[in-house]
């Protein structure tokens, strides 16, 4: 057989140089997106088909994934990339859908957040047939080769998006499942019906917190609720508080092992005026005040910059923000990253809002 | 046109520096006002000529492999000529200014992009962006004055050579696109002093010369040959598609600084330059062309040559809607806002390439014209 592919190969890579000859200077792939987006061997998008309202400010996005998306483990997330007013922001959000499904689609369940650009686009604005830009699943916070015999979910709000997942997959039938989840209102529990129902057919238990009436859960609490967590695998998502204080229990208890934990988005930009710049390539940094252009900072540090008109105009000295903040020294407009954004910024017109890491 | 310093009636005398920094104030605000407005219309804009462009391009291409017919030659090359002033134009020009930078889409994005010409992205960016659009119509300074080959300004000095230079302009117009390239390159510079034996120089030709031999090798084989028995009515086609193509941008270009109305600058006159000063320069160091939608989009909106100079990281669908705002801003200030149709502005650039291939003529009063300050208050 492989004797037999080895010339089809080439002879394919040979049409390809052909007809990038022809395309010059563009490549096949920029024509060819304009009719088949999602064929194989595509950068990998994916197109919305539907937006599922699950509570008042929570949906679930449908996506027909392209020919290139390679599935998923029941907990993993995949990164999304949206144009919201005409920019492209990258996000996160856990899978929802059972792998394998015959329809190929896949899901997530997004709950939009005050002031969250991304999740109140796709839970308000978004419309089906909407292109999107994915990355594959990633993420370890998956249920190991072996069923564990006794497991403990614990979530909040929008972490039960990757729990969901494992349930759905059929782990109750194989496992003694504890979930003790927490939402404002009983209302506001994504996939309140359905944990209700799975509850009441007994495949589960299921804890529900009402915080609004009942408070925070306290991790203290569960001496009560679930006698046997330490020796049940856990795995909780939800707010840093509630993680950082489960972390804190499981270690003191000496079984954080059997815990797992799934934190989005572990770098909070806070940002102010100036901050430490770092120029990773060159392994140099830092410290600027608000008014001095990064452009100015790293020259004066010995880092080789790109530069050009110094003043904003001839878009010479563009580079990656990695991550941090940034200030535009014209207007004041504020342009926060943090790894996979794909944020390239001015030097010349930027001040550093904070710590900033610059790919250089 | 003589260095606005050199000039009897200096037409911004009248102006304050005071004036001067409010006029910066409020082209700050208009420049503001568009970027917190910026978005998903302006992205489906960009998107929608991207689009345009490429299904005309492989269509025209395609009409073209049958090219021995008239009727599929006319309409082929018509096509492709319109989509390479497209890519070059209203898409390339303006991608590679970082006009679509904000969208964050690294497929439309100034540091990835490149087009359908024989001067590389890079270089192309390097002395447009960096050295015209910061230099703007400063002698000396702004190598788009004349390119370096013509005489454009009566306060560029007069030689023998300049005799020639309406057929070289005709000459530059027909293969415009080289003629770029090798301004990029600085060609004629290097090759005076020597510059074209360090590496960084034979570096940059060599991405030249690799341009240059995809361009051919698309436009003038690969295409002929696909085309089988229409090999030949196709190369003429691609010829003939580029030449248009060629003439059209080097009208539009030609347009942007050369006709009459538009000043100069001393190279002394930026020392020291303030933000608002510069914004001053940019107004009146540009001229625009009047005339439809289509033909604005067909210019790359460089027919709105005075906001583009203004913000040059603006949309370029922006441009038309600013423009009764700046130009209200030029007639408060009793500035002159220089514009006019295509075939005049055209003629005037021309005449003025015409004009002086010869020597100055005298000047009417003999008296020294002491270089001028810049405002009149600032002296």
């Amino acid at each position: 057989m492989t004797t037999t592919a080895r010339p089809k190969v080439s002879f394919r890579r040979r049409l390809l140089r052909l007809a990038e000859t022809v395309t010059t200077p563009l490549l096949p792939a920029d024509y060819l997106d304009l009719v088949a987006p999602l064929r194989a061997g595509a950068a990998l998008r994916g197109r919305i088909v539907e937006v599922r309202p699950e509570t008042p400010d929570a949906a679930t996005v449908v996506i027909q994934p392209g020919r290139g998306w390679r599935g998923h483990l029941p907990g993993q997330y995949v990164r999304l990339g949206v144009d919201v007013d005409g920019v492209r922001q990258w996000r996160a959000y856990s899978l929802t859908s059972v792998p394998g499904g015959g329809d190929r689609l896949i899901t997530i369940t997004v709950k939009a957040i005050p002031d969250g650009k991304v999740s109140n686009h796709l839970v308000r604005r978004v419309r089906p047939g909407t292109i999107v830009q994915l990355d594959q699943a990633q993420g370890d916070f998956v249920l190991p080769a072996a069923t564990p015999e006794r497991v403990l979910f614990l979530t909040a709000g929008s972490g039960i998006t990757p729990v969901m997942a494992m349930l759905r997959a059929g782990l109750p039938a194989r496992a003694d499942v504890v979930l003790v989840h927490s939402a404002p209102r009983r209302d506001d529990a994504i996939f309140g019906a359905e944990l209700r129902a799975l509850a009441a057919t007994g495949a589960l238990r299921l804890i529900e917190r009402h915080t609004d009436t009942g408070g925070l859960l306290g991790v203290p609490e569960l001496d009560e609720l679930v006698p046997d967590h330490a020796e049940r695998q856990t795995w909780a998502c939800g707010p840093v508080g509630l993680l950082d204080a489960v972390e804190r229990h499981w270690a003191d208890r000496g079984v954080a092992d059997r815990l797992h934990t799934e934190r989005f988005r572990p770098t909070v930009i806070s940002p102010g005026e100036g901050g430490a710049v770092t120029f990773t390539g060159a392994g140099v940094t830092v410290e600027a005040d608000g008014a001095t252009p990064i452009l100015d900072a790293g020259e004066n540090a010995g880092v080789l910059m790109p530069s050009g008109c110094r003043m904003g105009i001839c878009f010479g000295c563009v580079v990656p923000l990695r991550q941090g903040a940034v200030r535009d020294l014209r207007n004041g407009d504020l342009t926060t990253a943090v790894p996979g954004d794909g944020v390239l910024i001015q030097t010349c017109v930027s001040a550093a809002a904070g710590t900033c890491d610059i790919e250089l | 046109m003589t260095a606005i310093q050199n000039k009897a009636r200096n037409p911004i005398a009248h102006l304050t520096a005071e004036d001067i920094e409010i006029i910066g104030k409020e082209l700050d605000a208009i420049r503001d006002r568009v970027i917190a407005d910026r978005g998903e219309r302006d992205a489906r804009y960009i998107r929608k000529v991207i689009k345009t462009q490429r299904t005309l391009e492989l269509s025209s291409r395609a009409v073209l492999l049958f090219s021995l017919f008239p009727p599929a030659w006319i309409l082929g090359t018509a096509g492709l000529a319109v989509a390479k002033i497209l890519d070059n134009m209203e898409i390339g020009h303006n991608v590679l200014h970082g006009q679509w930078d904000w969208m964050r889409d690294p497929k439309i994005h100034s540091t990835t992009w490149d087009w359908d010409h024989v001067s590389p992205a890079e270089q192309w960016k390097h002395s447009h962006n960096e050295l015209h659009h910061r230099y703007t119509n400063v002698l000396g300074k702004d190598n788009d004055l004349g390119y370096g080959i013509m005489r454009v300004d009566e306060d560029q000095p007069w030689s023998k050579g300049h005799l020639g230079q309406p057929f070289y302009n005709l000459l530059n117009a027909c293969f415009f696109e080289y003629g770029i390239a090798a301004y990029d390159l600085e060609l004629g510079k290097n090759l005076k002093d020597g510059g074209h034996r360090s590496p960084e120089f034979r570096a940059r030709a060599r991405a030249v010369g690799r341009k240059i031999r995809r361009q051919v090798l698309k436009d003038y084989i690969a295409y002929p040959l696909l085309s089988g028995p229409s090999f030949l009515t196709t190369l003429a086609a691609n010829f003939t598609a580029n030449l248009i193509r060629n003439l059209w941008s080097h009208s539009v270009i030609m347009c942007g600084h050369f006709p009459s109305g538009v000043e100069t600058f001393e190279k002394t006159s930026i020392e020291g330059e303030t933000k608002g000063e510069w914004y001053l320069r940019q107004m009146l160091g540009s001229a625009n062309i009047s005339g439809s939608r289509l033909l604005h989009i067909m210019a790359g909106n460089l027919s709105h040559q005075i906001e583009h100079h203004l913000f040059p990281d603006l949309p370029s669908n922006r441009y038309g809607e600013i423009a009764p705002e700046v130009r209200a801003l030029f007639d408060r200030y009793g500035l002159r806002y220089t514009t006019g149709s295509l075939p005049k502005q055209v003629a005037s650039a021309w005449w003025k390439v015409i004009r002086l291939s010869f020597p100055n003529r005298r000047r009417k009063s003999l008296e020294p014209v002491a270089p001028a300050p810049l405002v009149s208050a600032r002296a």
